[in-house]
């Protein structure tokens, strides 16, 4: 859906400021999108001093140390710490990626640090990713064979074959890629976005798949696919340096390769 | 209400795939391609005749290769000006009816105006 100005129970606020410590001399102002849907209030941007001094390297860092030594109230996922779930997706200064990976270090004046955009809010920094995660159900990102296994062997994969899955496999899903891309804002009931289409590739490009065809009539929709229109954000963005638009150039290529 | 009982995975698989799209696609950048050395000849073409009288660019336009360059020309254009609003229509316009109206219009408006485009182009060059 197109909106150009935020609804009115959407509007953000300013809200609590927490000064450093006494005696801190290395600090950092953090300000932090906050949003309790128990309270009945507007979005409010909490504004949080941290001392360096005492606090790891990255934005995860400070967050957690938010949480543990300020304000327990605040709510964020993360969990492998090392950039390899991708449970800490947010936009930080802007930009989306995952806060276990962005040094503090790297960013000019004040971190900013909102939800992943345009997605429905759960609480504070927590997106509602139901969506997504259905449209990933409904590429159904398995491998698909008719050919039954051979017994007691694997399905043989070539190197060449298998070297065509580098830069998708890496992918995490962490959704930095479709909420940064202003097509899966519009039209993200029906454009199933950059991450979901790289899953899709990843798996027509399988060697060993034997369901190239069927999955591309379920992809060739004026919406699912063709809503990408290479606006580029999604490789811009990608916290693991991979590159969604190709995989959906690649998609197309496809698509027409099938009937000319 | 009734929409947030039925499953996530319901709601996006919705009515399935259109099976279309790609001959949209495709003819986009066909024509993109086409209006590259078409667009140069058109500006080229009305650099040249700037300040020539009715006659003189009627006489020019009765030629048969400007009269086919200018018809391949505005086809191109039209059929790509077409392509490109829808696209920007299926982006942008949400309300269904709204959608549907003016998608009906772009067609009749690009056909309509390139229709007139070519009908004059035959006038010159058939009538002078």
């Amino acid at each position: 859906m197109v909106e150009f100005s935020l609804p009115a129970n959407s509007k953000i606020v300013e809200g609590t400021r927490h000064p450093a410590p006494d005696g801190a001399t290395n600090t950092r102002t953090f300000k932090v999108y906050r949003y309790n849907p128990e309270d009945g209030k507007n979005p409010h941007v909490d504004t949080y001093e941290v001392d360096l001094d005492t606090c790891g390297p990255m934005v995860l860092d400070a967050l957690i140390k938010i949480k543990n030594e300020i304000d327990p109230t605040l709510t964020f996922r993360r969990s492998c710490r090392e950039g390899i779930c991708g449970s800490c997706a947010m936009n930080i200064d802007g930009v989306n990626t995952l806060a276990c990976t962005w040094a503090i270090g790297d960013i000019k004046g004040d971190v900013k640090i909102y939800p992943l955009p345009h997605m429905p809010v759960i609480k504070d920094l927590v997106p509602d990713l139901t969506n997504f995660y259905a449209q990933y159900a409904s590429i159904e990102p398995w491998m698909k064979t008719k050919t039954p296994l051979p017994p007691g062997k694997e399905r043989p994969q070539s190197r060449d074959d298998r070297a065509k899955l580098d830069g998708l496999y890496e992918c995490i899903l962490c959704a930095c890629c479709s909420t940064s891309c202003p097509s899966y804002w519009w039209n993200g009931d029906r454009y199933l976005g950059p991450a979901i289409l790289l899953q899709a590739y990843r798996c027509l490009i399988d060697s060993r798949d034997e369901a190239t065809g069927e999955r591309l009539d379920d992809l060739e929709d004026p919406f699912r696919l063709y809503r990408c229109h290479t606006i580029m954000n999604c490789a811009k963005t990608c916290p693991k340096g991979l590159n969604p638009a190709r995989a959906i150039a690649e998609i197309k290529k496809m698509m027409v390769a099938r009937t000319l | 209400m009734g929409d947030s009982l039925r499953t996530p995975l319901s709601r996006v698989t919705g009515l399935g795939s259109a099976k279309d799209g790609t001959h949209h696609w495709w003819m986009q950048r066909l024509t993109a391609i086409a209006l590259v050395p078409l667009t140069f000849w058109f500006v080229a073409s009305l650099a040249s005749l700037v300040g020539a009288d009715r006659d003189q660019v009627a006489d020019w336009m009765a030629g048969p290769l400007p009269a086919l360059l200018m018809i391949l020309f505005l086809g191109t254009a039209f059929y790509h000006f077409k392509l490109g609003l829808q696209v920007v229509i299926e982006d942008y316009v949400h309300a269904e009816w709204v959608k549907i109206t003016l998608l009906v219009l772009n067609n009749f408006f690009c056909i309509a105006l390139g229709g007139a485009c070519v009908l004059s182009v035959l006038l010159l060059l058939f009538g002078g």
